[in-house]
């Protein structure tokens, strides 16, 4: 992997936990070019014609194998990229995702990436996806992911999705329908910071009987950032369905929150909780009662909160 | 040794200055357990946060083994080695069991969370890698409390009503362990109560009361002196019969 040079492999770790070429299945852009692809027997890569991106197929009852798809952004640059996902039936596979940006100027480094999921009949998808942004220069750094995801008849789809640091702009995008007995978990950790702007808007359509949906986001906002969450989630049959949106505001932060949900259906159970609040002062006197500083207590928290 | 000099707290309360505590002076010394014990709004909690910090006398000194602490931060008490129980824990969201106890126990401790949640009554394999939040009852919260105290080194401990919400089966565990902590360490304990089984504990009783010290005392003359105040109460609607609260009372008050 001679291409990925010390900031490459910073931001590698930073997005996908990897420190070396990761094993399995795996491809990883860089600027915009491929730097690297590997395949298994089970798990395969291959650039689409159309336009940029790749689609990963997966073979039905491929089992604890892993895909990891890194993009790293060391320039300024607009990069813009549709990925499709193909998770054959009664798979079991955790995709690694992730976009790390290093800016080292003054203009906008951007990623724009469209994942498309299928998880067909039975299958499990574990989907981790971590933002990174750094860089010296005042570019700002700006990711909109948009996920679609498919879960058919039994299958499952867990996604991680994690933005801690760095991202000045990102509108997130994530949609998900899911048909008989399919299940979704999503858990969302966002902190924002400086005048950072982040918006999570997540549609998901609970379309057949026995389905079911958690979704449990949770925010940090410091200084001047601003937050919007729009978490929306429809019941078409007899499903049940849980947001929990908790957001933690700071200094002269902004944060939003806008439930909705719908049922179609008198047999849908869904719920939908969203609290914005001040880290509990009692939390604090406590953990300083303990021997921490205010801002090592403040520190704990906020770790724990977003862990 | 822990004193109190004259220390008086008072509260805002709408832009007027309510007193709390008035006049405290009280000397505690290592190695004994005190507990502090009266009516409810009497000033206990307010006397035990007014040690840790949390809150600051408006008048008064309070020193630990002869050094002023009075206008010391919580954060420089706590490592002084004072600590307190709360008598309502808050809760952590992400945070773990073993993580916080950890972090109660500090850097180099050598505090071993499983022996401590065993001392606390609670199962290490069930109770370490859960999260302090919402789902934790009420007496299970009060016992990770209390274990958060024992992780430390302390030359004064305070707990505040630790025996709320413990059940009756953990209760003599509970005892054990205070008696426990008195024997293998110098520290004052300082355990506010309401339970005559606690009470029992002291090797002196505190009656707090009005926001002022009434009366120290031993724990054979207070107890002593509580059945008797049982014999002559009489019930809230005034009617005249009497008998001890909790034996044959004629009426149920
Ligand atoms: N911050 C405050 N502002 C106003 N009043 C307060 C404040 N804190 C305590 N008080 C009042 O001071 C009095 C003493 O309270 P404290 O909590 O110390 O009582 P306590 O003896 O611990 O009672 P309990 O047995 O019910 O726990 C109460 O009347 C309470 O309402
Ligand atoms: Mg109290």
């Amino acid at each position: 992997m001679e291409t990925l040079n010390a900031i490459d492999k910073k931001l590698l770790y930073k997005v996908a936990g990897l420190h070396e070429i990761p094993q399995g299945a795996y491809n990883i852009r860089k600027n915009g070019q491929s730097a690297g692809r590997n395949t298994t027997a089970n798990i395969d890569i291959v650039t689409k014609e159309d336009r940029p991106g790749i689609n990963v197929i997966i073979r039905p009852g491929t089992k604890n194998e892993s895909v990891h798809i890194p993009v790293i952004l060391s320039q300024e640059m607009n990069d813009l990229v549709y990925n499709t996902f193909e998770v054959g039936e009664n798979a079991d596979v955790v995709i690694v995702a992730g976009c790390g940006v290093h800016n080292p100027g003054s203009r906008r480094a951007e990623h724009d990436g469209v994942h498309e999921f299928f998880v067909r009949r039975g299958a499990r998808m574990k989907y981790v996806e971590k933002h990174y942004g750094e860089g010296d220069g005042s570019g700002e750094r700006v990711l909109n992911p948009t996920t679609i995801i498919e879960i058919e008849e039994g299958g499952t789809a867990e996604l991680e999705m994690s933005q801690i640091r760095g991202i000045d702009s990102a509108k997130r995008d994530t949609r998900v329908r899911l048909h008989r007995g399919a299940k979704l978990i999503v858990s969302e950790r966002l902190l924002t910071y400086q005048e950072q702007f982040a918006e999570s808007n997540i549609t998901v359509e609970l379309l057949e009987e026995a389905s079911t949906a958690q979704i449990i986001s949770r925010s940090v906002a410091q200084d001047k950032s601003r937050q919007i969450f729009h978490l929306n989630m429809r019941g078409y049959a007899e499903c049940r369905g849980h947001i929990q949106c908790d957001s933690i505001i700071m200094h002269d932060a902004q944060v939003s929150s806008i439930p909705e949900i719908t049922a179609f259906h008198s047999d849908a159970q869904l719920i939908h909780e969203a609290a914005i609040g001040k880290i509990a002062s009692e939390q604090l006197v406590k953990l300083m009662c303990l021997g921490l500083t205010e801002k090592e207590a403040e520190e704990t928290i906020l770790q724990g909160f977003l862990a | 040794m822990l004193r109190l000099d004259r220390v008086s707290v008072t509260a805002e309360d709408g832009g007027v200055a309510v007193p709390i505590l008035k006049d405290v002076s009280l000397t505690l010394e290592d190695k004994k357990i005190y507990v502090m014990t009266g009516p409810n709004g009497g000033g206990k909690s307010t006397l035990a946060k007014t040690v840790m910090g949390i809150y600051k006398p408006s008048s008064g000194t309070i020193t630990l083994d002869g050094r002023d602490i009075t206008d010391m931060s919580i954060t420089e008490r706590a490592r002084l080695g004072i600590g307190y129980a709360f008598q309502t824990p808050p809760r952590f969201k992400g945070i773990k069991v073993r993580d916080y106890l950890k972090l109660a126990a500090g850097p180099d401790s050598r505090a071993d969370y499983c022996s401590l949640l065993y001392d606390v009554g609670l199962c290490a394999q069930d109770y370490a890698d859960r999260d302090i939040n919402a789902s934790f009852s009420g007496g299970e919260l009060k016992r990770i409390e209390i274990a958060s105290i024992l992780a430390r080194e302390l030359k004064v401990a305070l707990f505040d009503e630790p025996e709320a919400g413990i059940d009756l089966w953990s209760f003599q565990r509970l005892t054990e362990t205070f008696r426990a902590l008195n024997e293998k360490t110098d520290a004052t304990i300082i355990i506010i109560s309401h339970q005559e089984r606690i009470l029992r504990l002291a090797d002196q009783v505190i009656l707090v009361s009005g926001g002022t010290i009434e009366e120290i005392t031993t724990q054979e003359k207070f107890l002593g002196e509580l059945s008797k105040t049982d014999d002559a109460c009489r019930c809230r609607i005034g009617c005249l019969r009497e008998g001890p609260v909790n034996g044959n009372a004629q009426c149920d008050r």
